[in-house]
């Protein structure tokens, strides 16, 4: 195979000319995609690391059965147990449907996981101090722990939500137009490999931004650590 | 029938469980095996190119570099299409297998450099003049005091980011690998029940939920005091 071969197998500006409409659709459902499942995961994670400061067996037992069950189904499982498993208990879900509710349960375990560890890292003295200058538990929680627990954690979060989006290319499985989905299409139409190339491309450019501060906040955490 | 035994009959039928029971053990064994060779190829070249990037040759740095956050931007579900839609293009047909293999073991490689540099440049100085000045070469003081004291750091990291990524074997069910979503795909198609759906989900359940709950534990046993 020439060099000639490889670029117009992979690298087709022709192919990329006819493709484009088709991903730039995509893309625009894969953002779409991403800013409807990550606020929805970090809104389950939310919830279930205020339930897990919740002084009582009979809330943090189910609590941790519930994030470990979720932490141990692959994502794709869950996504695939949803689209097809529910239309046999008699409820038809369309894909975007599925795809919400496999990540709601999904990332909603790993962000409730990373805010728990937030919200523990904040000292007791400062809820203690909340409370004592009037506040209630709830303003104590919003107003003081939050926002700390939420800054010691970022680099987890981050990395979560980074690991969310490109998660959400698992969505092609259940025939969601997203990006991937798109440049499959593409690429069975035209017989051309260009089309799936070019997406990996676009998810590179955007997310490599991420990536690199994700890696510059890591070497710091870990050299905290010492 | 009501329909809680309507329920039963769909996602619990004993008949179609025995049937495709057979089908969901072979895929579990397929899941492990999978799971086994990229733990094996992604630690391993993700340790020596941490290693290799120690030596602080600069042009072969910023090639490590760009390979991990390339590795580590791309969604695998992507890099697996490339590799199983994309390489026979250029006359390179890969199995599923192998596709899936590669691709995670590479996701896998660029997480363990990443995890591993961080663990090295996080070992004081000191230590490394002090291990030089007692008459220690650069290969006795990387591998006898300066990796020690990394791994020990970069254990809880890697062990989590292993166990995601393992869950990715799910992930070669799209490329026709009878793992166990594959096995209990084929086995939905065929018997128009989910009850294969379910054999799987118990299946991972068995494969995963130990492994995320020593997950927990090598977290609180390696932890470092902050």
């Amino acid at each position: 195979m020439s060099f000639d071969d490889f670029l117009q197998a992979f690298f087709s500006l022709e192919i990329l000319q006819q493709a484009w409409p088709i991903l730039w659709a995509g893309l625009l459902n894969t953002l779409l995609l991403s800013v409807v499942v990550v606020p929805l995961g970090f809104l389950g994670g939310l919830i279930l690391a205020l339930l897990g400061t919740v002084h009582s067996r009979w809330v943090r037992w189910p609590l941790i059965a519930w994030v470990d069950l979720f932490r141990s189904l692959p994502p794709l499982v869950l996504l695939v147990f949803v689209y097809a498993g529910l239309p046999f208990a008699g409820l038809e879900v369309t894909a975007l449907t599925a795809v919400a509710i496999g990540f709601f349960l999904n990332t909603g375990a790993y962000y409730g996981e990373i805010l728990r560890a937030g919200i523990e890292s904040v000292p007791r003295g400062q809820v203690e101090a909340a409370r004592c200058t009037g506040l209630t538990a709830a303003q104590a929680m919003a107003h003081v722990v939050l926002p700390q627990a939420v800054r010691n954690v970022l680099p987890d979060l981050i990395s979560n939500t980074l690991e969310v989006v490109k998660l959400t290319s698992i969505a092609s499985v259940v025939a969601l137009p997203e990006l991937l989905f798109q440049a499959r299409q593409a690429q069975s139409v035209t017989y051309n490999a260009t089309p799936i190339m070019a997406a990996a491309v676009i998810y590179f450019i955007l997310l490599w931004p991420v990536v690199r501060l994700l890696s510059r906040l890591e070497n710091r955490q870990m050299a905290g650590r010492r | 029938m009501t329909n809680w035994d309507r329920f039963l009959d769909s996602f619990f039928n004993a008949r179609v469980a025995a049937e495709y029971l057979p089908k969901i053990i072979e895929g579990f064994w397929l899941t492990i095996l999978l799971a086994a060779c990229i733990i094996l190829a992604g630690v391993a070249a993700g340790l020596a190119l941490a290693v290799l990037r120690s030596l602080g040759i600069r042009v072969l740095n910023w090639a490590i570099i760009f390979v991990v956050d390339l590795f580590r931007a791309l969604p695998p579900l992507v890099i697996i299409a490339l590799l199983y839609f994309g390489l026979p293009a250029a006359g390179l047909s890969l199995s599923g297998f192998a596709a899936a293999w590669l691709a995670l073991s590479l996701v896998l490689m660029a997480f363990t450099e990443e995890i591993f540099w961080a663990g090295i440049t996080a070992v004081p100085k000191g230590q490394w003049e002090a291990a030089r000045s007692t008459g220690l070469g650069f290969l006795d003081t990387f591998t006898l005091v300066v990796l020690p004291q990394a791994v020990r750091m970069v254990i809880p990291p890697l062990t989590n980011r292993t166990i995601a990524i393992t869950k990715g074997t799910a992930l070669a069910s799209v490329v026709a690998v009878q793992e166990i979503l594959g096995a209990a795909q084929a086995g939905v198609s065929f018997s128009f029940n989910p009850t294969p759906l379910t054999l799987g989900a118990v299946a991972y359940l068995v494969l995963f939920l130990p492994v995320v709950i020593l997950g927990r534990w090598v977290e609180t046993r390696f932890a470092w005091k902050r």
